[in-house]
């Protein structure tokens, strides 16, 4: 390591090197810095959006998926013959696991009162199949539905569910936000398609 | 109890037929943009909420908090606090001890805890995407992910490559018998990251995908759950790394190029030794990288070659030019291949050439398409679009892959004059062996 005294051509070279690339890093981070969300994003599927193919019971990082069937009771009709919970064609309304349409048996009956019953998910069975989402709109409300769960979503940079999503479902939202639960029949706030 | 139940559904059943008929004229003209929550909307009427006479009480769907805000604030104040202990123990306290502690230390928390995500190699493609797509915002902490390695790599050197990428510090902590490769290898192997760094930036700009994220061979070992495959290309990588060291930092890492070019203009950057270099060559087999460059030997470097090589450097340059527009037509050739990634590219295709696949229920992706109510002409036009940008991009990256081994073989032409064995500012990664091999440290 010997001391320079003089300012060499490589000298110049280095600074003038280091400039442009000081100043490309800074115009880069000022062109960054003005289309920032000023927020943090999670993901999230857009309920409204999802066709419930059941890729997210396969696509996700982690298995069984960070993607839980959510009930939104709210819009439950309680039904004794629930289309999310019997598979189709069943009449003898018995909970043996062969009437069940939840592979995992992670839907749990609750008899209320005549003739209503609550379905609660067992979310640590669920595995995201969405069998359970599909049965419910075609024959009932629609008050299941897909979300994936902030306590067990890693929040990869690329959701790898999102990659493989036929319906574009699944969605950058800010993370003070972080559900889509269904709360009506509509999207909340009347948002575009 | 069953039959009465089933009764109750087959009337409610009814009911709901009825009300479907007469909705549907109202909603006529909403189904083309609603069509997606048409049967949602009408769902509504299908069973109504029950008033429960029990006192049940209906329980809200839990919905658990995602990670605090302020918690990814301190990952970006722990990573600049990383980087400047990393810098500080390489630059100043010169200790490749601490280095190592410290790049234990990043692996278990910004590995195994923090599961590799976000890390600044993957940001290049958010950052790309804020480029290039209006609608996609950044976040801040992704933003200082990635610029805050770049802004120390021009100051001190790679200094993140030693203490604070996890990336690295699993592959550093497994390199037991490093082998030293030819020159000529290891100029080869360094061009395959441009490659991947140009490839990724054009997948991110297209809004195609994140392939370094997709690819990366260590994420699915800090999450310790992973498809085996790609368990077994980490594997793969750890174990070559054992004789080949940091075979991914050095043969893949996108982002090391970017440090690599910020590093060769740094400000400061580690040196081997702590005063003068007395030329004992005891450092030169030291480094596992291959990045000490030993001085040039004046025997070899006589004026007439000085000149001649000076001159067959500046011919190279004029030659850029060429390199650009060659390796851009040459990349472009491939802008069909490659669009094809593009999910909607890939679908117009293949409904062109196989039309009659719409028929097919079991794919997924076609009748997510149809159901979506988007025309055939409408997914045509984004899909040539799309296409229109890859071939535009394609260009761009074969530009940029010609001018950068346009560079690569100008810089075999240059006899650059080293007096002492230094470390290549471009390839080194600060982690310090080579210190400890100086024997004027320890007479310091």
């Amino acid at each position: 390591m010997v001391k320079k005294e003089s300012y060499t051509r490589r000298d110049f070279i280095n600074r003038g090197g280091r400039l442009t690339l000081g100043l490309a890093l800074a115009g880069l981070g000022a062109v960054a810095v003005s289309r920032s969300g000023n927020k943090e994003y999670v993901w999230q599927i857009d309920p409204f959006e999802c066709t419930q193919c059941g890729r997210c019971a396969t696509e996700c990082v982690l298995s069984p998926s960070a993607v839980k069937c959510v009930h939104a009771y709210d819009l439950c009709g309680y039904c004794d013959l629930c289309g999310g919970y019997f598979k189709p064609g069943v009449t003898d309304l018995q909970t043996g696991a062969e009437k069940q349409l939840c592979p995992a048996g992670a839907i749990e009956r609750r008899f209320i009162e005549e003739p209503y019953f609550e379905y609660i998910i067992v979310e640590d069975l669920c595995i995201g199949c969405a069998k359970c989402v599909k049965g419910c709109a075609s024959f009932g409300n629609g008050s299941l539905h897909l979300q994936i769960r902030h306590d067990i979503c890693t929040n990869c940079n690329e959701c790898s569910i999102a990659r493989a999503c036929p319906s574009d479902a699944i969605k950058r939202v800010p993370a003070d936000q972080p559900y889509i639960i269904k709360g009506d029949f509509t999207r909340e706030g009347g948002e575009e398609t | 109890m069953n039959s009465q139940g089933n009764k109750e559904n087959s009337m409610r059943g009814n009911g709901m037929g009825k009300k479907v008929m007469q909705g549907k004229w109202i909603r006529g003209i909403l189904f083309l943009i609603f069509a997606s929550f048409l049967i949602l909307g009408n769902a509504q009427q299908r069973f109504p909420k029950p008033e429960f006479e029990t006192g049940y009480e209906q329980p809200d769907p839990s919905t658990p908090e995602p990670r605090l805000q302020a918690l990814e604030y301190f990952d970006v104040a722990l990573l600049l606090a990383v980087l400047s202990l990393a810098t500080w123990l390489a630059l100043n306290k010169r200790s490749r001890r601490g280095i190592l502690w410290l790049s234990v230390f990043t692996l278990a928390y910004f590995g195994f805890y923090r599961n590799g995500c976000i890390c600044p190699i993957g940001s290049i493609q958010n950052v790309t995407l804020t480029l290039f797509d209006p609608a996609y915002k950044i976040s801040i902490t992704v933003l200082l992910f990635f610029l805050l390695p770049l802004v120390f790599a021009l100051f001190f050197g790679r200094t993140f490559c030693a203490g604070a990428c996890p990336l690295g510090a699993i592959q550093d902590l497994l390199i037991i018998k490093p082998v030293s490769v030819s020159p000529w290898v290891r100029k080869a192997v360094g061009f395959i990251p441009h490659v991947y760094l140009g490839l990724a930036v054009l997948f991110a700009a297209t809004g195609t995908d994140f392939i370094i994220c997709r690819y990366d061979p260590f994420v699915g070992i800090f999450r310790l759950d992973a498809p085996v495959t790609m368990i077994l290309l980490g594997a793969a990588f750890l174990g070559l790394g054992m004789i080949f060291a940091r075979p991914y930092c050095r043969t893949f890492c996108p982002y090391g190029v970017l440090l690599g070019l910020m590093s060769r203009f740094s400000r400061r950057h580690l040196t081997i030794t702590p005063s003068e270099c007395i030329q004992c060559k005891l450092c030169a087999g030291s480094c596992p990288f291959d990045a000490i460059e030993a001085p040039t030997d004046e025997k070899i470097r006589t004026p007439a070659l000085v000149k001649q090589s000076m001159r067959r450097y500046v011919m190279m340059g004029f030659l850029l030019p060429v390199f650009i527009l060659a390796g851009g037509w040459m990349v472009s050739r491939s802008h069909v291949l490659l669009s094809r990634a593009h999910q909607d590219v890939y679908l117009a295709e293949l409904l062109i050439s196989r039309p009659e696949l719409k028929k097919d229920t079991e794919n997924l992706d076609i009748q997510a398409f149809l159901e979506s109510g988007q025309s055939m002409d409408q997914l045509v036009e984004e899909a040539s679009l799309i296409r229109t940008r890859f071939h535009t991009g394609t260009w761009i990256l074969g530009g940029y892959l010609g001018l950068v081994l346009g560079i690569m073989l100008m810089n075999q032409f240059l006899i650059r004059k080293k007096e002492d064995y230094t470390p290549h500012k471009g390839d080194c990664f600060s982690c310090g062996r080579c210190m400890d091999y100086c024997p004027v440290e320890k007479t310091h």
